[in-house]
């Protein structure tokens, strides 16, 4: 049996996949005023995967996130048609329908978030990818981005750039898009689990472990988890 | 380390045209010959591009950007690995074309000159320091001045000064009887030991540029040109290897990665290993067409551990681009 104390908060591919789709279930089921997490597969070419072992590829994908500068406490409400699953792909993401509807708090510019997250097979961890947008599509760049920011992230940007958020290729999408730096998550990921008087079982960890990775990366973007709701297992 | 130098040494002729939408001069300006280093990178030819074309450039911001036959090149790729990737059959002088304008922003990420170039290094050694140590301590802590001697050496072609800057990083490289032999100065063991005083398995930096081909070519030039980044598939992925193992270069790239998941059995591996094992790489249904690493195609029984201690890059990363045939498909 796995024992924690050796584990050193990594994640198998595999792992990576019960975990997200246990994430997105418990994100439903914890009912935030944000919309579901899609699972999106995607299928590898034949030739890079031995046909026993065709592992379903994939990622995350929570989109048209609607933050409001303003308000670091609040997040805007928005609500968006579920995504059929088997209609999104990595090439047909953008052809989404939004049926988006806003609670507008103020009268200014509303800038669009779409959050992915993604393993990474160097660092077997889960990785934030984001970009952000008007609602003309254009794309924001990084200064407007850390703007929207909670405080202590846009410290934390200013001390070191290229050690938190950089612009790399979206591994599956291969278009630019900003990525939050999982160098590290390792280790404060088993020390989130260590803390744990229970001692829990692999299996417990691996269900909670995104949701609990999420409480910490997303309050860097703004987007912050209710605690007592994590205590409630 | 002869092949080491014979890498650092390696360069690509260029042969580099300016966008006939910024010429604004006639005639216009011919093209400019330039010696690419293999283990540099695009962006930081503006520095010799740029006064060679400013007398015709239009006024206005600059932001270098290449294509090759419309393909727009994608800047973090050393420059002799898109040399490999893209010229199935080498052309020599390489023909590209450099833009100073009208940055592809939605293909390629954002370059705003050296500066972009040495972050993107430095992560990618980052990352290349993950995989070998389990941690990028070594790079993080880096002093500023290291961190720009290894960055100015790896521009200037330096091996005298990369090599003795990145020694002081202790990254771990992998053992082969050439290198213990040859070598005078101490690498790192390969792999680290776990509790129970077993060698685990090590991890190689890899990054994989690989395109299909459905038949046979008897020329490369016959080859069909890959004029979109969608046909090709690039896999980031470490290759995981036994230190005692004694791997072929061909077996490196058809193992799957060992996926030592929930059950992080130490003990008794083989069994878990076989029911939670990962696809890696290429598939034993795949015949490899072509390799190319530095330029070269290696024979496939050459051992692992001497392509990646002879052939990486300055990241640490070694990029290998293959072409593997693969039967026809009936359905898309």
């Amino acid at each position: 049996m796995m024992d924690l104390l050796h584990w050193d908060g990594t994640l198998s591919a595999k792992d990576f996949r019960i975990g997200a789709v246990a994430f997105a279930q418990k994100w439903e089921s914890l009912n935030f005023a944000f919309p579901p997490w899609v699972w999106v597969p995607c299928p590898k070419h034949p030739w890079l995967a031995s046909p026993e072992l065709l592992q379903e590829e994939g990622y995350l994908s929570m989109e048209k996130i609607c933050i409001s500068r303003l308000n670091e406490e609040d997040i805007d409400q928005t609500t968006q048609i579920d995504t059929d699953e088997e209609e999104a792909s990595c090439s047909g993401n953008k052809d989404v329908i939004d049926d988006a509807t806003l609670v507008q708090r103020n009268h200014h510019e509303l800038h669009y978030y779409d959050f992915h997250i993604v393993y990474s097979n160097t660092f077997r961890v889960p990785v934030l990818y984001l970009r952000a947008y008007c609602s003309d599509g254009q794309p924001l760049q990084l200064d407007e981005i850390e703007k929207e920011l909670p405080t202590c992230s846009s410290k934390e940007l200013s001390k070191s750039k290229w050690t938190f958020i950089t612009q790399e290729e979206h591994p599956h999408l291969k278009r630019p898009w900003y990525k939050l730096h999982p160098c590290g998550t390792g280790e404060w990921m088993k020390l989130l689990f260590l803390n744990d008087t229970a001692q829990p079982k692999f299996e417990v960890v691996l269900e909670l472990y995104l949701l609990s990775w999420f409480s910490v990366v997303g309050q860097v973007v703004g987007l912050r988890i209710p605690f007592k709701m994590l205590n409630d297992r | 380390m002869e092949a080491q130098k014979y890498v650092w040494d390696g360069a690509i002729p260029l042969q580099i045209h300016l966008h006939e939408s910024q010429v604004t001069t006639l005639p216009p300006p011919p093209p400019a010959l330039i010696l690419a280093p293999r283990i540099g990178y695009l962006p930081l030819l503006a520095s010799l591009l740029k006064p060679y074309f400013s007398s015709t450039l239009p006024p206005g911001v600059d932001t270098i950007w290449f294509d090759y036959n419309g393909l727009p090149l994608k800047w973090y790729i050393p420059t002799g690995v898109l040399f490999d990737l893209l010229c199935a059959e080498p052309e020599r002088p390489w023909n590209l074309t450099v833009h100073f304008r009208g940055y592809p922003g939605t293909v390629l990420i954002p370059c705003e000159g050296e500066d972009s170039v040495k972050w993107s290094y430095i992560n990618s050694l980052k990352e290349a320091a993950y995989i070998m140590n389990g941690n990028c301590k070594n790079v993080m802590n880096m002093s500023q001045s290291d961190q720009l001697e290894l960055w100015h050496s790896v521009m200037n072609g330096n091996l005298e000064t990369y090599q003795r800057v990145s020694s002081k990083l202790k990254l771990a490289t992998v053992e082969d009887e050439h290198t213990s032999l040859c070598s005078s100065k101490s690498q790192q063991g390969f792999g680290e030991t776990d509790l129970a005083g077993q060698v685990k398995t090590g991890r190689v930096p890899v990054r994989l540029y690989v395109w299909s081909v459905s038949e046979d070519f008897d020329d490369l030039e016959d080859m069909p040109k890959v004029d979109s980044w969608e046909k090709i598939s690039y896999i980031n992925r470490p290759v995981e290897i036994h230190k005692e193992a004694g791997v072929d270069f061909e077996d490196a790239l058809r193992i799957p990665s060992e996926d030592v998941s929930s059950d992080k059995v130490v003990e008794d591996h083989v069994q878990n290993a076989y029911e939670h094992r990962e696809a890696c790489s290429i598939s034993s249904s795949a015949e490899i067409k072509l390799i190319r690493i530095q330029g070269i195609e290696p024979k496939l029984e050459i051992p692992f551990s001497w392509v990646v201690n002879n052939l990486m890059n300055p990241d640490y990363f070694l990029h290998i681009c293959v072409c593997v045939k693969v039967p026809q498909q009936n359905s898309t």
